[in-house]
């Protein structure tokens, strides 16, 4: 069977369900991290260490456990899913919003902990001047601290893109896996496997290494810049 | 009428700032050693840096006043900052940097941005990054920033200290005629005292967060008052002093015995003497004289500086070893030019002359 054939009578719709979440959970975890990442620099030592570890906390945890934790929120038989469900009728278990909300939960922390890291590598002067020049607040952090801040938010967005993209754990307890509807590459390539069909399998296999070293790549590029002046040693 | 009044109170640890600045005139400088404070002043005043207790006023409009809870934000004190590092925007142009203390980016403010750029002799570099700026061309960049927002005053914090010698030297020059058609107050904080000698009317004496002298410039220099202040403008040699009579004192230090015309005052501690002013002579020992007990000689570029052992009964080339003093103890005299041709013509003089109107009285 050849590459083509299989791509032409293959279910596409993992992908689009992948990258769906991905880019929606992206684009959250971005406003959130930077939101984040700058509330945390600002605080002092403690409230800072405390902060830092319950955002960082999804990202080291088992999946499972973040999906764990989710379910027993947004679980239909508890106190918020029932109030979810009565007052807005916003379902979040084995539905695509519960595959968002797990990927997004997931790779949040990378958002974060790369757009903190750049912050602090601002010179705070940069900052200082803008108010003395009399800009405010916002417009500060937005034409100054985050362009300057532009590589290490950009490799971090594309590392949460990549993260929310191929979630699994939080995923299927969440979400679940089904097909046209919360069916992920990554659970495609789990369900796949189980039935013995490692030709299906090694197909997504292939698509997600290419998105993946993409990734990876665009990083290298985007950050490479600022590479340049470094020393070797 | 220009004024600036600036009462800060302010602890961090076990650092302690105490500072009351208070002038009129259009150019002021503040002197310290890093570490002194003289930055977390200027910062205070602009807004940057938190105030515990006191009372801040630029032209009558006050800015922070810890009584009346007052304590205006940065952007609202109209006080223009320049970074050591001069602190431009690295991922705006030159213009966008100029542009970005002005409200929105109408034709108007483009072409006030556009004319301070050309006073600041940077037209052409509009669309060039800080970056690919030069040390100096950054400065004027950062001046040009401040400028076109206006502000009732300018603060600039240790301005020349990224540049190096040749530029430094420029710099200073072309900042005083920048800043010539500024109608505002400008402090400047430095730790060299040549830019401020040259910069500034008034100044301020800054160590270990207190004021230890202000006044004018050249009163300050000429009559610093505390030996730490006599240090900081330049003062290399020291001496406790003994008062024997009215007139006369004896510079213990030294081992030499100095007649005043003027009556010495009873708070009399100390006397400094500047290197520049030692006076030689040759033949026959004259008043107020110190024997030229040759320690040490070294060339350098423009001058050349002797190091005189002070008078003692044994020559201090011999006692130094015995007694294990060091060469702190040294008196230093600097010579340049015509008197360095002089001093080649007819050797190394017997003794060096202290000219009272030269002689420091510190405390």
């Amino acid at each position: 069977m050849d590459f083509f054939e299989l791509a032409g009578r293959l279910d596409w719709s993992p992908l689009w369900i992948s990258l769906k979440t991905g880019v929606v959970a992206t684009v959250i975890s971005f406003f959130l991290g930077l939101w984040a990442a700058r509330k945390v620099i600002r605080k002092d030592y403690k409230t800072k260490s405390i902060l830092d570890g319950i955002l960082t906390l999804p990202m080291v945890l088992p999946p499972t456990v973040a999906g764990f934790f989710l379910l027993l929120i947004f679980s239909r038989r508890r106190a918020f899913g029932i109030f979810l469900n009565d007052t807005f009728n916003i379902q979040v278990v084995h539905t695509w919003l519960g595959c968002i909300i797990a990927a997004t939960v997931i790779a949040f922390p990378l958002m974060y902990r790369n757009a903190r890291a750049a912050f602090e590598q601002i010179d705070a002067n940069l900052v200082y001047a803008g108010r003395t020049l009399g800009m405010s607040e916002i417009e500060i952090f937005w034409r100054i601290v985050v362009p300057t801040a532009g590589p290490g938010i950009a490799s971090g967005t594309i590392l949460t893109f990549a993260r929310a993209m191929g979630e699994y754990g939080a995923t299927s307890m969440l979400a679940g896996n089904i097909p046209g509807k919360t069916g992920t590459v990554s659970q495609r390539i789990a369900m796949v496997i189980q039935d013995g069909d490692y030709v299906t399998a090694g197909f997504w296999v292939i698509i997600v290494l290419i998105i993946a070293f993409f990734a990876v790549f665009l990083i290298n590029i985007i950050t490479g810049r600022r590479m340049k002046n470094v020393r070797k040693w | 009428m220009k004024k600036l009044y600036a009462d800060i109170h302010k602890s961090i640890g076990n650092f302690v700032l105490n500072v009351t600045i208070e002038s009129e005139a259009a150019r002021i400088g503040i002197l310290g050693a890093s570490g002194s404070g003289k930055s977390m002043t200027l910062r205070s005043i602009a807004g940057i840096e938190d105030v515990d207790r006191g009372h801040i006023e630029v032209n009558g409009r006050v800015l922070f006043d810890s009584e009346e809870k007052i304590n205006l934000k940065p952007q609202k004190r109209s006080v223009g900052y320049m970074f050591q590092n001069y602190a431009l925007f690295p991922t705006m142009t030159v213009m966008k940097n100029v542009m970005a203390g002005l409200k929105g980016s109408s034709e108007e403010n483009r072409a006030k941005a556009a004319d301070m750029l050309k006073r600041m002799r940077m037209d052409g570099f509009e669309d060039r990054l800080p970056g690919e700026l030069s040390g100096g061309q950054q400065q004027r960049v950062a001046l040009a920033r401040i400028m076109v927002t206006e502000p009732e005053l300018i603060l600039l914090d240790e301005p020349f200290s990224a540049l190096d010698g040749y530029l430094r030297d420029r710099m200073q020059v072309e900042m005083l005629e920048m800043l010539d058609d500024y109608a505002g107050q400008v402090v400047m904080v430095s730790h060299s005292r040549d830019e401020l000698y040259r910069f500034s009317e008034d100044l301020f004496v800054v160590r270990k967060g207190e004021i230890l002298r202000h006044g004018e410039t050249k009163s300050v220099f000429r009559d610093p008052v505390r030996i730490e202040v006599a240090k900081m403008t330049g003062c290399k040699n020291f001496s406790d002093v003994r008062i024997i009579d009215n007139h006369t004192i004896e510079a213990t230090d030294w081992g030499i015995t100095l007649t005043l015309k003027k009556e010495v005052p009873e708070w009399l501690g100390h006397i400094g003497y500047r290197a520049h002013y030692f006076e030689p002579v040759w033949g026959e020992r004259e008043e107020n004289c110190i024997r030229f007990d040759l320690v040490r000689v070294d060339d350098l570029p423009f001058e050349k500086n002797y190091y005189i052992g002070p008078e003692r009964k044994v020559s201090y080339n011999t006692d130094m070893e015995s007694t294990g003093r060091s060469h702190d103890d040294l008196l230093c005299w600097f010579v340049q030019g015509e008197e360095q041709k002089i001093i080649e013509k007819r050797g190394l003089p017997d003794y060096l002359r202290l000219a009272e109107e030269n002689i420091l009285l510190l405390e």
